[in-house]
């Protein structure tokens, strides 16, 4: 068995309609895909691709959960017990007042939270190294990447379907960790 | 395209049938409303044409749905009680003797308004569309193209009401408080004259109608001419009417808010109102568009119109929910923030004034207009199955008519409101009678129109 650790093979296609028919096509044959890259998002690659929906909005719903519960006991406890001030002729917990706090701290930690975690579950951290399998799919070409040691089938197979699903050239490239 | 991308089903010469059984049940909902609402007027009238000084035994006459509800007033401190009762007496002593069929008025002219909403916000929707070269919406765009049909209902109505009521629903139409002569004199309203008199204000109402509706016949017109004739001509024309009608109802929207309903409570003001009936309005129309077109699916009609298109709906909704919201806060934190007595009038005349009545509907007037769509409409399958865009949309329906309830019962029928048979008849009636103009003209046109130069993207849509 020949070492295929951090190996794999890269698929190039010229058009956008032939990858998102490549897709399924390289899937039924049991391959098991790695990523595709693309210029510009492509309508149905998520489908094909049998991605389920991220669960990031449920993260931004609690971490803006978190953003109301912080500034609410914040306000409650420093204005009603802390501190307590009359501000205004109000009472010391004068919920109305702090609408506009709760409203801002809600949205901050629901996005600060989105992001970061957005950041983290896509390894975009600072200082990452990008993989890039070719730089041409920032430009005219669809990429799609195969990682050969999550593979059963051979690179010779793996070649010969993504030639058949309408490749235009297929490359073998090293990851280094 | 690709073979995944189903071709979508359209028949493009899809009409609507206005059938015999939904005509009739349109109609046996005005008959249902009309029985109503004479019973009701018959009970208020007996219960209520003998008292009218003790507010406690009027609204007892008034349906009973309010018992109970006036120990909230007495719990509060002795003092909000006071202030209470002093501030709202401007509005109750101003007046005049309190006659049962105030109420009939005030259901008529609340309902006539919010559906005269509903109807101008079907054209708005076709405006934002076209102005903005909407693509998406193409497909259902002929849906909100027929609401506008029931404006001249309205309008005429309107007008008639004005007439008729007047004087039991616009403080400002009485003569003696702009004569410095006169025991009734108030400054304050003299010196709104130059707005709040009746020939303008008539005027005003003739503009806006007139203006509204002969736009939307215009948009409507040449949609129907494109159908015949293709080409980007029509598209682009209405593009440009479209633009011009933006303008106008920017301006006449915020006015009508300040004739139809502000004015009610004369001596108060807020500049945040006509952005905060426009909202009311806009969320509303929503509702009634999505809710629309939820109702011809299930009857087989729209088989283009999936679940992207729903998906866009509810975000629709639940947007406008939310900016509902925030002007409404707007509006109601700075005035008790800032606690000046002119302006905490009226919100103390809805917590608190004539025995804390239209308390409840305060409340519920946030829950189900913010807090229901807000959580309700949060996730991405809500917004794309029917069932619960259909429930959604209903709740904030019958939550923004308690919105305009609660914007207008309390000046005009004070301590004598509650929500009982008269409520509940007028909104049937109005309900029904939308539903057949709807259902009608709706009839008339094919449900897509076919040349529409965005018409392809609305069919492949997909979010």
């Amino acid at each position: 068995m020949e070492h295929n650790e951090n190996k794999f093979l890269v698929g190039v296609y010229d058009d956008e309609d032939v990858v998102l028919s490549a897709v399924t096509n390289v899937r039924n044959n049991g391959v098991r895909i790695y990523e595709v890259y693309t210029p510009f998002p492509i309508h149905g690659l998520d489908e094909v691709l049998g991605y389920k929906r991220s669960g990031l909005p449920r993260v931004a719903f609690f971490f803006g959960l978190t953003g109301t519960t912080l500034a609410l006991t914040m306000m409650i406890w420093m204005m009603g017990y802390d501190w307590p001030m009359i501000v205004g002729g109000k009472d010391f917990v004068a919920f109305p007042d702090f609408i506009p706090v709760t409203f801002e701290l809600t949205v901050l930690l629901a996005s600060l939270g989105m992001v970061g975690t957005f950041l983290i579950i896509s390894s975009l951290w600072p200082g990452k190294k990008p993989l890039l399998f070719d730089s041409r799919c920032t430009d005219d070409k669809f990429i799609m990447a195969v990682d050969l040691g999550k593979n059963k089938l051979s690179a010779d197979e793996i070649t010969s379907i993504l030639k058949n699903s309408g490749a235009v050239e297929v490359n073998t490239k090293i990851v280094e960790e | 395209m690709a073979g995944h991308h189903h071709t979508p089903v359209v028949s493009l010469d899809e009409q609507y049938v206005f059938q015999p059984k939904t005509r009739s049940r349109a109609l046996l909902t005005i008959g249902i409303g009309l029985l109503l609402l004479i019973i009701g007027c018959f009970m208020l009238r007996s219960g209520g044409g003998n008292e009218h000084h003790g507010a406690e035994h009027a609204t007892q006459a008034a349906g009973g749905a309010q018992h109970g509800t006036g120990h909230a007033a007495q719990n509060t401190e002795g003092a909000h009680q006071g202030a209470a009762e002093n501030t709202v007496q401007p509005i109750a002593e101003g007046g005049h003797e309190f006659h049962w069929y105030t109420r009939l008025y005030a259901n008529i002219w609340l309902n006539n308004i919010f559906f005269t909403g509903i109807a101008i916000i079907g054209v708005f929707f076709v405006a934002v569309q076209y102005a903005s070269q909407a693509g998406w919406s193409a497909g259902f765009l002929r849906v909100p193209m027929a609401f506008g049909y029931f404006l001249p209902v309205t309008g005429v109505i309107m007008l008639i009401m004005f007439f008729v009521a007047k004087h039991d629903l616009f403080h400002w139409t009485h003569e003696g408080l702009f004569d410095p002569k006169s025991k009734e004199y108030d400054e304050i309203i003299a010196g709104k004259k130059g707005f709040l008199n009746t020939p303008f204000f008539v005027i005003r109402m003739v503009i806006y109608f007139a203006v509204w509706f002969w736009l939307f016949l215009v948009l409507r017109k040449r949609s129907l001419q494109e159908d015949l004739e293709g080409g980007v001509k029509f598209f682009d024309r209405n593009m440009f009417t479209s633009a011009y009608f933006l303008i106008f109802f920017a301006v006449t929207s915020v006015l009508a808010a300040w004739d139809w309903v502000m004015s009610i409570d004369t001596h108060w003001f807020s500049t945040m109102f006509g952005w905060y009936m426009f909202a009311s309005w806009w969320v509303t129309g929503l509702a009634v568009i999505t809710l629309t077109i939820v109702n011809l699916k299930e009857a087989g009609y729209l088989p283009h119109v999936n679940s992207n298109h729903l998906h866009d709906l509810g975000k629709f909704m639940f947007a406008f929910s939310i900016f509902w919201t925030y002007v409404w806060f707007a509006q109601f934190v700075l005035i008790y923030y800032a606690n000046i007595p002119e302006e905490t009038v009226y919100f103390l005349a809805r917590l608190e004034g004539y025995g804390g009545i239209y308390r409840p509907v305060f409340f519920l007037n946030i829950f189900i207009n913010f807090v229901f769509p807000f959580l309700a409409l949060m996730t991405r399958d809500s917004k794309r199955h029917m069932v619960f865009l259909k429930v959604i949309a209903i709740g904030i329906i019958v939550g923004h008519w308690f919105d305009f309830y609660q914007m207008i019962m309390p000046g005009t029928v004070g301590a004598h409101g509650g929500f009982g048979l008269v409520e509940f008849g007028t909104v049937a009636i109005y309900a029904g009678a939308f539903a057949l103009v709807l259902g009608t003209f709706l009839a008339k046109a094919p449900l897509v129109a076919r040349n529409h130069p965005m018409l392809e993207e609305s069919l492949h849509h997909n979010i």
